[in-house]
């Protein structure tokens, strides 16, 4: 029954899956960046941004003209309604990747010196969760979905004793402020990747269970 | 004013066959009700035990409780004292084809007693502007029969039939399978305005209309009532897995 309605279900499926693997990939190479220093692979990460809001565009319009075309109903409207709302954090993912490759382009600017935060530690959280919340949407699988949401206070832990640590050593050390401060806003782009990452474990509740969970008090 | 139904155990048979397998329905009063199913689920033979129509085919018959307001439809009170309780339309307008406009919605009147020459135009020019049409037929009252109309015309006709007779209750059978899409949504404006003083039931099978015009829907399936919830709760999470397979094209 309605083939065509499920066959355009599963291209827009498709479509965000594709959308998801850039904006990890993004994520990823920022971090590398980061870690390694590398500016070439900044560029990577600049290069990949206009194709990431293309695709967000193109998945938008898929899903805009199945609403108005194929008046979908239950499970199949609250699934394009979760895909709309997962592309938009997935391009805002894209462009936290972004800000991440423009704070390493400063700091090469800058000495490699040792701070006291441990970014690609947080970075790995924060894309754990990005991978687990995107599992969860592959497999419709809404208790790895919860799984997602219970990881969201450690990298809030973690970006908390970031900024404590990171003050002090700028009250400390104001030579190091420059660096300092440019680690304080990766950190903060991490960890609003895992609110991002957040943001889709909800939507895959969402559209499995019916159940709107954002902003309740398990979650805080 | 509308007023309440309170179906329970309602059973219906048409001879061996069991269509309608213990409903038990509420039917809250001023508010359209919904009832959507497949073809041969059930849902037009349970608007027809409401007034005890089924039971008018050879061979059909019906047990259980019916109630509307304080009257046991099935206890209390004769056929034709509850079909003036509960006005009906049907998916073909069948206006009396060779009547006036007037007469086509006088003659149900006059049955339940001769009113006055001057009462009976007020209430023709009362149901006929209830059912929006009075601006389109005023003129051609008498001269025009109400086959002469158009379709989307004749089922406001046959609406304004049924509301002539003062009822608390219109049920409508699929009212707009027959008509374009503009006298569609007239009647669809026309339940949304009709709610303030009728308890409406209406079969459909276009569950879009279900969840444009109707505050709870009913599912039915193989006779019996699978689902009945507030409307948007149907459409977006349904309880019951057979509810969500049938209104996302699954089955049926």
């Amino acid at each position: 029954m309605r083939i065509k309605f499920h066959q355009s279900l599963g291209d827009l499926r498709e479509k965000l899956l594709v959308m998801a693997g850039m904006a990890e990939q993004a994520i990823q190479r920022s971090i590398e960046a980061y870690r390694t220093r590398d500016l070439s692979i900044c560029e990577l990460v600049f290069r990949s941004e206009p194709a990431i809001n293309r695709l967000e565009r193109e998945i938008d319009q898929l899903a805009l003209d199945l609403l108005a075309m194929e008046q979908p109903m239950a499970i199949d409207l609250r699934f394009i309604l979760s895909v709309i709302r997962i592309n938009a954090d997935l391009e805002r993912v894209g462009d936290q990747a972004v800000n991440i490759a423009v704070r390493v382009r400063e700091m090469g600017a800058f000495a490699n010196i040792d701070l006291p935060v441990d970014i690609p530690k947080l970075a790995s959280l924060a894309s754990a969760m990005v991978r687990k919340a995107l599992q969860a949407f592959i497999e419709a699988d809404a208790e790895l979905a919860d799984a997602v949401l219970q990881l969201d206070d450690q990298v809030d832990a973690m970006n908390d004793a970031a900024f404590v640590e990171l003050s002090g050593l700028i009250r400390d050390r104001p030579d190091l402020t420059p660096q300092s401060l440019n680690a304080l806003i990766i950190a903060r782009n991490l960890e609003r990747v895992g609110d991002h990452a957040t943001n889709i474990a909800e939507d895959v509740i969402f559209w499995v269970r019916g159940a709107d969970v954002r902003h309740s008090a398990t979650n805080l | 004013m509308g007023v309440g139904i309170q179906v329970e155990h309602l059973n219906a048979w048409y001879g061996k066959v069991h269509t309608l397998q213990d409903i038990n329905l509420p039917i809250p009063a001023n508010q359209a009700t919904a009832l959507i199913g497949p073809s041969g689920c059930g849902k037009s033979t349970f608007v027809r035990c409401l007034n005890r129509m089924h039971e008018t085919i050879a061979g059909a018959r019906a047990e259980g409780s019916v109630r509307i307001g304080d009257m046991d439809v099935y206890k209390d009170a004769s056929p034709v004292a509850i079909r003036r309780r509960i006005g009906m339309v049907f998916q073909r307008p069948n206006p009396f084809p060779t009547m006036s406009i007037y007469d086509n919605i006088a003659t149900g009147v006059k049955l339940g007693g001769a009113p006055k020459r001057k009462v009976l135009n007020e209430i023709v020019e009362r149901s006929l502007r209830q059912a929006a049409l009075w601006d389109e037929v005023k003129d051609d009252l008498r001269k025009k029969s109400g086959a002469s109309l158009s379709g989307g015309q004749q089922q406001r006709l046959c609406m304004a039939r049924a509301l002539a007779i003062d009822p608390e209750v219109l049920v409508m059978d699929e009212p707009t399978s027959a008509l374009d899409p503009i006298s569609t949504s007239k009647i669809e404006d026309l339940i949304f305005e009709l709610k303030t003083q009728y308890t409406i039931v209406i079969v459909t099978h276009n569950m879009q209309q279900a969840a444009r015009v109707a505050e709870n829907t009913g599912f039915f399936l193989n006779g019996k009532l699978v689902e009945f919830s507030p409307t948007h709760k149907i459409f977006t999470n349904p309880s019951d897995k057979r509810t969500e397979d049938y209104i996302t094209g699954r089955f049926g």
